[in-house]
Parts: structure tokens; sequence; C-alpha cells
């Protein structure tokens, strides 16, 4: 086991359609909040984590070397992660390991991502080979729309029902988002709107499906030694957990979905989670379509496979429920995909030490941090504790 | 005074690649040109993956046996897709499907073609996970993943 590790504090932007900065701006408008919150001066920095999703969605290659002077680097090491959709939780990860092994005290972690510049699906389409999958993948949707279809199936749920419970996650999700000062897209919403609207991916509707969005997260991370020199109320790395599956998406099941629940347990056992429904106070799950959403409630032990759908329809997850998932808005709200795992930390770390403001979760002491990457291919997880 | 608008630039980046099969994929391609689907034979855990591969991802043996899988199969499951993005290889609406071939252990992904694709609600009520699809070939070959044009419901 390594050595202990503190989340020191954070940053974010305002996320949203962001022309009014160029990118290295946006970038570091997260990280001038997060070291004004964190009180951190740069110089004292031992090294830089930095993670965007594939580099063709801003149309500028190896961007850690771009951003360099906002990230503060100059002089120091810097390191990228990029593992897709996963990026952010990775960032996290990387951070983790780099302090646990002793070689640093103090780093910065940033994920970002201007997606409005380009074309999000088309860049997610690169990331699959052209001889074969590239042809039946549509983007994300595609992907998920296949998952949750086969789930539903394989458990005998009623597509009505699934309906439901989709519905409810993106009604109560774009309601929370108003507590969250960061949030993209903010909607009430009723259930006619949400059933009745666009159809991307059957049976995947627009009020099902999160946005694209310009955004940056920045986030302090220190050694035990550090996090008590700095003084500030600090959130720990209890357990870590990075799982993943064949590159072929026929290979493997995405029901029993293997990397999913790989990950969650890798960090449950670390964090000595026995039970994650009654031990987690919050958990911020990585959710850019509701359908997806459900599938995760599952595979993380929240609940029974085929169980998700009848508990959320019952509140068991909603912000005033037995376990509150994505009291931000989560994913679903926000995705500047670089940044939307770190954002799940960084939102968990907040949590934890009783500063997530008007979404707060009354004396949350443990949370989950989650996000995937790849064609429902990589799954990582953080759980964060108030001690 | 009126607001001015920050500059925004126009760019593209464009660029060829010559990207190879390589022997395995090669050979796939070769059965393709036959009508024939084939996979590929794990010395070690026996299972047939297709499409081919020189690789067991799950033994990391190396794979020399190919054999021929059934061009019949079931749905394991499917979307429509109504959407477009720039640059989308396949023009929407389309069904993409997983489907389990006889006589493979994988789920090969293609398209689900030969119905009606212009009401959603009518094609929830005629696709179906289980249901049993037959591959339809293009009469001219390429050597390529579009030699087969889509997977059909077995009448």
């Amino acid at each position: 086991m390594g050595k202990k590790v503190a989340i020191v504090g954070s940053g974010q932007t305002m996320h949203g359609r962001r022309f009014d900065l160029a990118y290295p701006e946006l970038v570091n408008e997260a990280i001038e909040s997060c070291l004004i919150n964190t009180g951190v001066d740069a110089k004292d920095l031992d090294g830089v984590v930095f993670g965007t999703m594939p580099s063709m969605m801003e149309g500028v290659a190896l961007t850690h070397f771009y951003f360099a002077d906002v990230l503060r680097a100059k002089g120091k090491p810097i390191l990228k992660t990029e593992t897709c959709g996963s990026t952010g939780v990775s960032l996290a990860i990387t951070a983790y390991y780099w302090i646990a092994s002793g070689m640093a005290d103090l780093l910065m972690v940033v994920g970002s991502e201007k997606m409005n510049e380009g074309d999000a699906q088309a860049t997610m389409t690169t990331i699959l080979e052209p001889f074969y999958q590239m042809y039946f993948i549509a983007g994300a949707p595609g992907v998920f729309s296949m998952q949750s279809q086969e789930w539903s199936v394989r458990f005998g749920i009623p597509e009505e029902k699934v309906r439901d419970a989709a519905t409810r996650l993106s009604i109560d999700h774009h309601n929370d988002a108003f507590g969250n000062p960061y949030a993209h897209i903010k909607q009430r919403l009723t259930p006619e709107q949400v059933n009745t609207a666009r159809i991307i991916t059957y049976p995947v509707r627009l009020w099902d499906v999160c946005p694209t969005s310009d955004g940056a997260c920045a986030m302090i991370f220190a050694s035990e030694k550090m996090a008590k020199k700095l003084g500030k109320k600090a959130a720990w790395v209890k357990g870590v957990g990075y799982s993943g599956e064949e590159y072929w998406f026929g290979d493997s099941d995405k029901v029993m979905w293997q990397s999913a629940i790989q990950a969650a347990k890798q960090a449950y056992d670390m964090a000595g989670i026995k039970n994650p429904r009654k031990e987690l106070d919050v958990a911020e799950v990585y959710n850019p379509f509701t359908f997806q959403e459900l599938l995760y409630y599952e595979c993380f032990g929240f609940c029974d496979f085929g169980q998700a759908c009848d508990l959320t329809l019952k509140g068991m997850f909603s912000k005033d429920g037995e376990l509150p998932c994505d009291p931000s808005g989560g994913t679903l709200c926000t995705n500047p995909i670089g940044a939307t795992g770190l954002i799940r930390v960084a939102e968990a770390a907040m949590q934890v030490t009783g500063q997530a403001g008007d979404h707060q979760i009354p004396g949350a002491k443990q949370a989950l941090a989650h996000a995937m990457g790849g064609v429902d291919q990589y799954n990582g997880v953080m759980i964060l504790g108030a001690k | 005074m009126e607001k001015k608008e920050n500059y925004v630039i126009m760019d593209e980046v464009t660029i060829p690649y010559e990207l190879a099969y390589g022997r395995t994929w090669t050979q796939f391609f070769d059965g393709f040109r036959e009508e024939k689907i084939l996979g590929s034979k794990c010395p070690k855990c026996g299972r047939v993956l297709v499409p081919m591969r020189s690789f067991c991802p799950r033994c990391f043996e190396e794979i020399s046996q190919a054999v021929e899988v059934s061009q019949e199969g079931i749905i394991i499951s499917w979307a429509l897709t109504e959407y477009e993005y720039f640059g989308m290889p396949t023009k929407p609406p389309f069904i993409g499907a997983l489907i389990k071939l006889d006589g493979s252990d994988t789920n090969f992904l293609h398209l689900i073609g030969g119905i009606d694709l212009s009401n959603p609600e009518q094609v929830r009520k005629t696709v179906k996970n289980g249901m049993r699809v037959k591959a339809v070939w293009n009469p001219e070959k390429k050597g390529h993943i579009m030699d087969i044009k889509y997977f059909e419901p077995v009448k």
C-alpha cells in the first residue's frame, strides 16, 4: 500500500458554450479558481497531470504542451493521461499513484475539453478502426442504446418501466443542476417533454443525452505532510479501481459488465467497503445517458441486477434518497469530456468536505466518483473519504 | 457602443492515411470475396472469434487456425440511429446490431436491413433480440466490411 493521498481542493470553469475565451484561457479559468480555493502557490507544485479526449476534438494535438504556460508547468514534469471518457478519473488515479509512491508531495491535476469548437461524435468515431466497427457504431448514443436495450431484454424489464426510470433520472438531474453553479444545462422538465423529445438512437431521446460542453476542472492532490502544512480541510483517497475489456465491442458481455463491476470491486476492497449502498453517502456516477446510469447502479452493487428501475422510481437514488447519485446534475447536464471524470472526483471531494453548497448532501463522509471510456471498454472508480 | 464579437478562425485537419490490413484481416476480407465469414479458433480456449485475429485477447495465444462460421445468427442487441454527424460512414436511418453467428463465440457487428426503417415504433415491433438474421451480400466485392450489405430477418 502506498502513502496517504489528500485532495486539497478544486476549481471549475462555468461550463457551457465558451466562445468568449480561447482554449488556454478557458483552462486557466479553472486553474485560477483552483489556486485561489486551495491557497496553493503554483511555484510549490512538484508536477502537473493533464488530459483530454482525443486531440481531434479541438484540432490541436498534444494540448498539454500548448497549455504548458497556464498549467504553470515551466521547469516541472508534466504527465498526460488520455483514456477517452474516463480521462478525468484516470487523471486523478495518475496523481494518486504519483503521490502514493512518495515521488511527489504536491500536484495540480487538470482536465479540459472545448467541444463546441469541433464535432464531438465525429471525433469519437476516430477511436474506432476504419476496417470494421466504425460503420456500425453511431458515436456514443449508438453504443449505449445497444447496451441498454440488451440489458432490459436480458432482465425482462418492460420497455415502459425503463422509459419511466430514465425519465425520472432526466427530470431529477436537470433539476439538480440548478443547485450547481458550474452546470451547463439546467432545465425544469415534465415527463411528457422527456418522453416525446426527438429520438437520437431509439430508445434514447434528446433529454436522455448529455450536452456538448466547453469546460475545465483543476484539482490539487497532496501528500499527508503537505496537506497538513496547507491546513485546508481535505478529502482522502480511500480506494481506486480501473478495469477494462477487449477492444472489440462484440467480444465481451456489456450487461454483466466486467470492467464496471471489477473497477468498483477493486476500489471497494481497497476502501474496505462491503455494502456500498449503506457505506457510501453519495455517488457521482458517470451518466452521459440516463439509460446507462441505471446499469451502473447494478454493476456497482447499489442494487441487484434488474432492480435499478424499480428503486429509481422509488427515489432511492434521488437527492433525498438513501444513496443520492449525481446531485450535481452529473454528466447528463455537463460534459466537457476530458474534464468530466475529474469533475466527478472534484464533486465527490466537495461533498465529503462539506463544500458542495446548494447541492451538498448533509453529513456526507464517503463518496464514489466514476467515469467510463472507449466503446464501453474501460471503467474507473475512486472512493473518497472525509478522514 | 455595440459589443464586438471575438474573432474565430475556421480550420480543418485533413490527413490521408494508408492503413495496412495485415495478413489476418486480408485473409478475413478475402473470405468475403467468396461470400464466406471467417473466424479464428484459439488453440487454448477453443473460442471462435469473429472477425479473424492473430491473437486471443484472453489466453494471449497466437492463433493461426481459420474456421468458417455460419452466415446466419441471432440478434443480441440493436440500435436504430436517427441522427447524423460529420464524416459518418453509414447514413441514417440505420440499425447497427450485435449478431451472434452460429459457430462463433463472439458477437459480430453489422447492419440489420431489408425492412422499412421510416417508423421507429414499427421497427421496434419488427426487430427483436433473439431474432434470426442472415447475411445479404453485395454483388460486387471489394474486400471490405460492406461487402455484406446487411443482415436481414430469416423468413
